[in-house]
């Protein structure tokens, strides 16, 4: 097997700049407390103790590795590569955030922190932050839109019962964004013993950094686990993007690697229609949440609403090191609808046995399109990043 | 050549220094110039024009407010700059642009600074762009002659506070409590406040210190100002504009709180603080 190495590709830079994206767009409050975060991680990221209760924790709690399963019927379906699918949906609570959440947490905790904030979109992030919290017993806020909080109850009532305290946010188009926003001013406010989870590969240096290695565990046991299956890399990787976390986890140790990797945005009602969260397909570079990225914006530099089936997918933005692997076009990104998501959701549930989430679903859609293109001898691996529990008052619906 | 802030800072000598924020376009954006000269009148030395922003992550619910409120007026960059060309026509206060970076980058940093040189902008506060990434915009305002004023915050290290002062210009702008913007209660900011103030002093020696965050009333300005060049107030004026707007009079109104916000009392009304901590050279 290869050395996964990143002797060829060195991102971000000792300034948090993956080529011209990312970087420390934040009120000066908050500098310091970047500056100790940053700080404790490089410290922990060498500390074996660190890494060995890390690697404890996501194999006795969350139930680490997952497995990597060949989906036959899908594969019969298309008659043409293989495909396997990386199953984050049997990570404890769900669906892959955990794995983020259990390193920052040991993070918080290793720097005394003894409040944790968290946003949440679709929940799920809400949720793994909430998990770890009570499993370490922590104090607990998580940022909800109201309008999320209606379109995920079931997270709402999990987290609730987890003993987190879910703070309904009412500004803004009341999603994931403005979430955001709430969970940084409560950070700026209360910086001194306040420890911000942040849920995917975006805010300022170094959380794009730091939650894509805690992550890129998805991508090692994928190359591992294939290598053992078929002693060989896979020619294709496809991962739904948000935010990015799920992506960034399963393309990194791939990055200096021949495979083909191609990230799927969410469309919503289309790209040409303004209903959309396409953010690299759409959008122009600018500055959200603590970083330089791609982002839906109007004219006037006024963030515009994005929207997706998909509560997770549903953000103006995207991780800053996404932006740059699509500048450079090492990373190969699309869009699917709303309609194709949920296409996507009903074929994998009657041909595997596996309902997905519907950010999952984005990439399970562009199988449409990428199989027919693929020879029989090839091998697409799927990341399976989350399950539909969640979404079945959605998905219901339409069924 | 001093530049107008400089001047206005070398003629406030003997009083306190008042800077005053009010986002542009709000409550309306046929009101902002008629405002802002009316502030003047009323003891303003320094206007800060908030340039809206969707997502203003540094701001408390009343600039949220003001902002979204101007947005949905139909606020843009370009009639921004022409609420500050019609002021300069008509005064020669020291104008300074407060706004997030992304509507400045989306409208091109090049073209930012060209026309806020060309209309009479005299400094920028650009609350997300920390000194580690001022470098983006720091040629760019020598070149046009802006003045770039940062933040320090009663977190910021002594180091990062002397970086502040070498790369500011005008004034350095000290964020009284670590938090968004919004009004407070006075004795709140104050318990911390006198300390920090203090330290800034010592490592701040090239601008003027201006205060701000939290000040609401002619006293909380006092007390927190005492030791330093001046103050700022935004949200309590925001508020005051949205307790009275649009009832008739409601400038007046506004310009009467401005008037006691500066002299403690009401416009022809007689001063209840004969001898005062608002002197800066008796203070200190």
């Amino acid at each position: 097997m290869p050395e996964v190495t990143i002797e060829t590709y060195q991102q971000p830079n000792a300034k948090g700049y993956f080529g011209s994206y990312g970087g420390k767009f934040v009120p000066e409050t908050l500098i310091p407390a970047l500056v100790e975060l940053e700080a404790a991680y490089k410290e922990a990221e060498l500390d074996a103790s660190f890494q060995h209760e890390y690697l404890r924790l996501l194999h006795e709690y969350v139930g680490r590795p997952t497995e990597l399963s060949y989906a036959n019927r899908l594969t019969e379906h298309y008659g043409k590569a293989k495909i396997y699918l990386k199953r984050e949906d049997l990570c404890h609570t769900g669906a892959h955030k955990i794995n983020n959440a259990i390193g920052q947490i040991l993070l918080a905790q290793r720097m005394g922190k003894k409040r944790i904030i968290a946003e949440t979109g679709a929940g799920q992030h809400g949720v793994a932050t909430a998990t770890a919290c009570a499993k370490f017993g922590i104090e607990c806020v998580v940022y909800m839109g109201a309008e999320d909080m209606v379109r995920q109850k079931l997270n709402v009532d999990r987290m609730r019962l987890m003993g987190a305290e879910v703070r309904s946010v009412e500004s803004g188009s009341k999603t994931l964004k403005d979430a955001t926003n709430e969970a940084i001013r409560d950070w700026v406010t209360n910086v001194e013993d306040t420890f911000y989870i942040i849920g995917s590969v975006v805010g300022p240096h170094p959380y794009p950094m730091m939650v894509r290695n805690f992550h890129r565990i998805i991508g090692d046991e994928t190359k591992k686990q294939l290598f053992e299956l078929e002693q060989r890399l896979p020619d294709y990787v496809v991962a739904c993007v948000g935010g990015g976390s799920n992506a960034m986890g399963i393309f990194y140790p791939f990055i200096n690697d021949p495979v083909t990797i191609i990230g799927v945005e969410a469309g919503g009602l289309g790209v040409d229609t303004n209903q959309t969260a396409a953010t690299l397909t759409k959008g122009k570079p600018g500055v959200l949440h603590g970083s330089m990225s791609y982002l839906l914006h109007d004219e006037e530099g006024q963030i515009e609403l994005a929207h997706s089936i998909s509560a997770g997918l549903d953000y103006p933005g995207i991780g800053p090191e996404h932006a740059h692997l699509f500048d450079t076009k090492r990373v190969s990104y699309h869009a699917v609808t709303d309609a194709q998501a949920l296409e996507g959701v009903r074929l994998l549930s009657r041909l595997e046995g596996i309902i997905p989430a519907l950010e999952t679903a984005h990439a399970f859609a562009w199988l449409e399109e990428l199989m027919p293109t693929t020879k029989k001898d090839e091998i697409v691996v799927v990341n399976c990043s989350g399950r539909g529990d969640k979404d079945m008052t959605t998905i219901s619906a339409y069924i | 050549m001093m530049n107008r802030i400089q001047q206005t800072f070398a003629k406030t000598e003997d009083h306190k220094c008042m800077s005053l924020f009010i986002t542009a376009g709000f409550p309306t954006i046929e009101d902002t110039v008629e405002l802002v000269l009316g502030f003047e009148k009323n003891g303003a030395d320094i206007i800060e024009l908030g340039i809206p922003f969707s997502d203003p992550l540094a701001d408390g619910p009343t600039i949220q407010y003001s902002s979204n409120l101007a947005i949905s007026n139909g606020i843009t960059m370009n009639k921004i700059f022409d609420m500050v060309k019609q002021i300069r026509s008509q005064s020669e206060i020291p104008l300074v642009l407060m706004g997030y970076i992304n509507p400045m980058l989306r409208y091109g940093l090049t073209s930012f600074f060209e026309k806020a040189q060309e209309v009479g902008v005299d400094g920028l506060i650009v609350p997300d762009l920390p000194l580690d990434e001022g470098h983006m915009i720091h040629d760019l305002a020598t070149t046009h002659g802006i003045n770039i004023i940062n933040l320090i915050a009663p977190n910021t290290t002594n180091e990062r506070m002397q970086l502040a002062d070498q790369q500011s210009s005008g004034f350095v702008y000290c964020v009284s409590v670590t938090g968004v913007t919004g009004a407070r209660d006075g004795s709140e900011v104050q318990k911390s406040v006198d300390q920090f103030i203090e330290r800034s002093k010592e490592h701040i020696t090239n601008n003027p210190i201006m205060v701000g965050f939290g000040i609401k009333s002619y006293e909380d300005a006092c007390n927190i100002s005492k030791n330093v060049e001046g103050y700022i107030v935004g949200s309590a004026l925001i508020e005051n504009i949205k307790e009275h707007f649009p009832k008739p009079e409601w400038k007046s109104e506004i310009f009467d709180f401005v008037h006691r916000l500066k002299f403690g009392y009401s416009r022809g009304g007689t001063r209840r603080l004969t001898k005062g901590s608002i002197s800066l050279k008796t203070d200190i």
